[in-house]
């Protein structure tokens, strides 16, 4: 079997520690995350996994199973390029001046979409978002012109037949609504507690 | 404290709540989940749960064992001949990643455990206190659920979903770390409810009919079929619908180690255990059946041997709770995912009733070629050397299977699983997933907890037995009636055996000395007997036997004894080695 990319989203209750649970489930099979990503979802209080990495349908299948099998975990999907839409985000800080001196670098930014988050003396920084790819070609581009910082974030995408959580979710809860989680009272007084 | 009413179902009437401390909460925790005996091992960050113990010491039996390590394979021991939780507490740091090995062991072998470790003060997390250690993240790839409470409040019901997901589903330990702070503290408690439902946790499946009725359809079809069962069929109790199913389609079964027992040794169908040291006839015609009906088992490499040749032509039904063995190592043809106490029944109700004589009769003539070729000499030896296998004989004829066998790891382990005779369910303790060398004789003392009127046989080998010997104190301090049979040809056994069959005889470290075996039971007040010869040897098993008490006996076998038949590693099932 071919190994390809994958983009697995998992919806998890937002406990403590989750990240590590699923984490070492590719550790230990020695899998390599190329991206992670956790947000809240489109359900209340549910949160959202996005992971990609480079495998064969039958590891990530399995995988998923394995993940599955966590208590906090509600569901787990996966799905190859063509079935999501997905985008990465991108910052950049470039010097002012090559901006405004260098025609090429403001070119190439418009030719990229990428907008002006910040604009001082010294440097500015810049957005964009779209797929690796095209991230990566203007990264190439502006480390001609004195690119001072770059960085990118975690993909996030959308399933494209997915119909969302909240139908999956009522499943779950069709016995009871799961007991509420304890507010950790001791540690939300982390100021007082952590300089005792 | 000692009239304090639980209510189980109905959180108590505000008006009633009273102030507990964190500790009195676990304790509570524990009662009202009917546990009545608990193993464990004190230290200064349990401290509060031990003090609040002091006061339950008439409704909670606590076992002081000598190690962690021999702690939790005691609630292992307990889990498995009980069928109840098994409750172990440990403190801090060392006592903690001492429990690492025995969680290990608990989660690949699906034993329903709560641990319950003492932690640092909240307020001292991560500063490298003393004895502390990050133990939710030690354990996170070794428990099927674990949990920090910093905060009294939190104890219930981190207690009650502990206990929920131990033991539903596919069970697996928990393990439940609570800060000295939240043991101390005192919170409004209002009383104790029963966790039965978890939203992100769903352990029952739904059975899915159209499943079924494809596998009974295979199976009406099938002229050669064949049944591996494991441990599945005793964690679901569904020892009596596994027989229905097997009798009415008159199909034959063998076991794995974990299995065993799951079906009496003796029933007309049983064909034997399966895997690298199981017998001849399941090895060899798992690749002769048309459909494999695997139920409550997990594939193992252990008993697949080479993958890519294992039952290459039979379509397979594969029984299990947990979707993720489904498809895992072996390609199933149809999956009955659900808890085989229902699927089996509606398994057994669809399936004709048939008799596969001629079939049978193949496992049959394959068991001839393997008792003459191997089990009646080891069973029977002519030589002056003892065998392990005329010590389990021995030990079948005066225990009649109704013993409950408990071994360690190794060559005495493999020949007490493929010689032992069971009558009952839940008589097999053995360290099957992980091989813990060690586990023997802690699992043997819960073991003997969890069916005290039973009588209890730990088979151990010279090199396990020194790895918890230790234990030997907590059989004298609190008299579990544990008979020790160590099987000792002076060797690491089955190392052993690898370094003379695939290393050219190249015994590396694995001449171990042991001590006076006899004397050290001596010094624990345990009585013992060493025998060295065989007109000794059935006085000594049956004075062990019948020896009101704990009971060590020492039998020293052949030095260079192999098990057979064997798969060799990398090699088909039916490459099995007669020798």
């Amino acid at each position: 079997m071919e190994k390809q990319e994958y983009t697995i989203t998992l919806y998890t209750e937002n406990s403590i520690g989750m990240i590590g649970r699923i984490s070492i489930i590719f550790s230990r099979r020695k899998i390599n995350i190329e991206s992670l990503n956790t947000s809240p979802s489109e359900a209340e209080g549910i949160h959202r996994f996005t992971i990609v990495i480079h495998e064969t349908e039958d590891v990530v299948r399995k995988l998923c199973r394995q993940i599955e099998k966590q208590v906090e975990v509600l569901k787990a999907y996966y799905n190859t390029n063509d079935e999501v839409i997905w985008q990465e985000q991108a910052l950049y800080k470039v010097p002012t001046d090559i901006v405004t001196e260098k025609a090429p670098v403001e070119r190439l930014l418009r030719q990229y979409g990428a907008s002006a988050v910040v604009i001082r003396n010294d440097y500015t920084v810049f957005e964009t978002a779209g797929h690796r790819e095209e991230i990566d070609a203007l990264t190439e581009a502006l480390a001609e012109y004195n690119l001072i910082e770059f960085v990118r974030s975690a993909r996030i995408a959308i399933i494209k037949d997915s119909e969302g959580f909240h139908k999956k979710l009522k499943e779950f809860e069709e016995q009871e609504p799961a007991e509420e989680v304890v507010e950790n009272r001791y540690l939300n007084k982390q100021d007082k507690v952590f300089t005792m | 404290m000692n009239t304090l009413e639980i209510t189980k179902d109905a959180p108590q009437k505000e008006a009633e709540t009273i102030q507990l401390s964190g500790s009195q909460a676990v304790l509570e925790a524990l009662l009202a989940e009917g546990v009545d005996i608990l193993f464990g091992y004190p230290g200064g960050a349990i401290m509060p749960i031990y003090d609040a113990l002091y006061d339950y010491n008439d409704r909670l039996k606590h076992v002081l064992v000598r190690h962690e390590q021999g702690g939790i394979h005691a609630a292992q021991g307990y889990a498995r001949t009980s069928g109840r939780v098994g409750v172990v507490f440990a403190t801090s740091g060392p006592g903690a990643t001492n429990l690492v090995t025995g969680l290990a062991d608990a989660m690949i072998d699906s034993n329903p455990i709560v641990c319950v470790t003492g932690q640092v003060f909240a307020h001292l997390l991560g500063t490298d206190a003393f004895q502390e250690t990050d133990v939710i993240n030690i354990t996170a790839p070794v428990t099927k659920w674990n949990y920090q409470v910093t905060d009294a409040c939190e104890i219930p019901s981190a207690l009650a979903k502990a206990f929920h997901i131990a033991r539903t589903g596919r069970p697996g330990p928990v393990l439940i770390d609570i800060t000295k702070n939240a043991q101390l503290q005192l919170f409004d408690y209002e009383g104790y409810k029963v966790c039965n439902h978890i939203r992100s946790y769903r352990p029952k499946p739904i059975v899915r009919r159209e499943y079924v009725e494809q596998a009974a359809a295979l199976i009406n079809e099938a002229q050669r079929p064949f049944v591996l069962f494991g441990q599945g069929v005793i964690l679901g109790r569904a020892e009596a619908e596994f027989k229905a199913f097997i009798e009415k389609a008159g199909i034959p079964a063998a076991a794995t180690v974990m299995g065993l027992s799951a079906l009496e040794t003796g029933h007309p169908l049983h064909v034997g255990m399966l895997g690298m040291h199981g017998n001849y006839a399941p090895n060899v015609l798992t690749n002769e059946c048309d459909v494999l009906i695997a139920i409550g088992m997990r594939f193992d490499d252990r008993v697949t041997g080479r993958l890519d040749k294992y039952a290459k032509q039979a379509k397979v039904i594969h029984l299990d709770i947990d979707p993720a063995e489904i498809d895992k190592n072996v390609k199933t043809t149809v999956p009955v995912w659900g808890d085989c106490k229902e699927t089996l029944p509606l398994l057994t109700g669809l399936v004709d009733a048939r008799n596969h004589a001629e079939w049978l009769g193949r496992f049959r003539e394959l068991e001839q070629a393997e008792i003459k070729e191997v089990i009646h000499d080891e069973l029977n030896p002519t030589s002056e050397i003892m065998t392990m296998g005329e010590v389990i004989r021995i030990l079948n004829e005066l225990t009649h299977g109704e013993a409950v066998i408990v071994t360690d790891v190794g060559q005495h382990q493999m020949v007490a699983c493929r010689y032992a005779k069971f009558n009952r369910s839940k008589s097999n303790v053995t360290s099957g997933g992980l091989g813990t060398m060690g586990f023997g004789l802690p699992a043997a003392i819960g073991a003997w907890y969890g069916t005290p009127d039973r009588t209890v046989v730990a088979i151990i080998g010279d090199g396990g037995i020194q790895m918890t010997i230790q234990e030997l104190g907590t059989i004298m301090q609190f008299g579990a009636k544990v008979k020790i049979l160590i099987l000792n040809n002076e060797f690491l056994g089955m190392v052993r055996q690898w370094q003379q069959l695939f290393h050219d005889r190249r015994y590396s470290f694995v001449n171990i000395a042991s001590p006076d075996f006899v004397t050290v039971a001596k010094g624990y007040g345990i009585p013992g007997k060493s025998v060295r010869e065989r007109k000794d040897l059935e006085q000594a098993l049956s004075d062990m036997i019948a020896h009101d008490g704990s009971y060590l006996l020492e039998v020293m076998v052949g030095k260079e004894n192999n098990v057979f038949p064997m798969v060799p590693q990398g090699s088909s099932v039916a490459e099995i080695r007669l020798k």
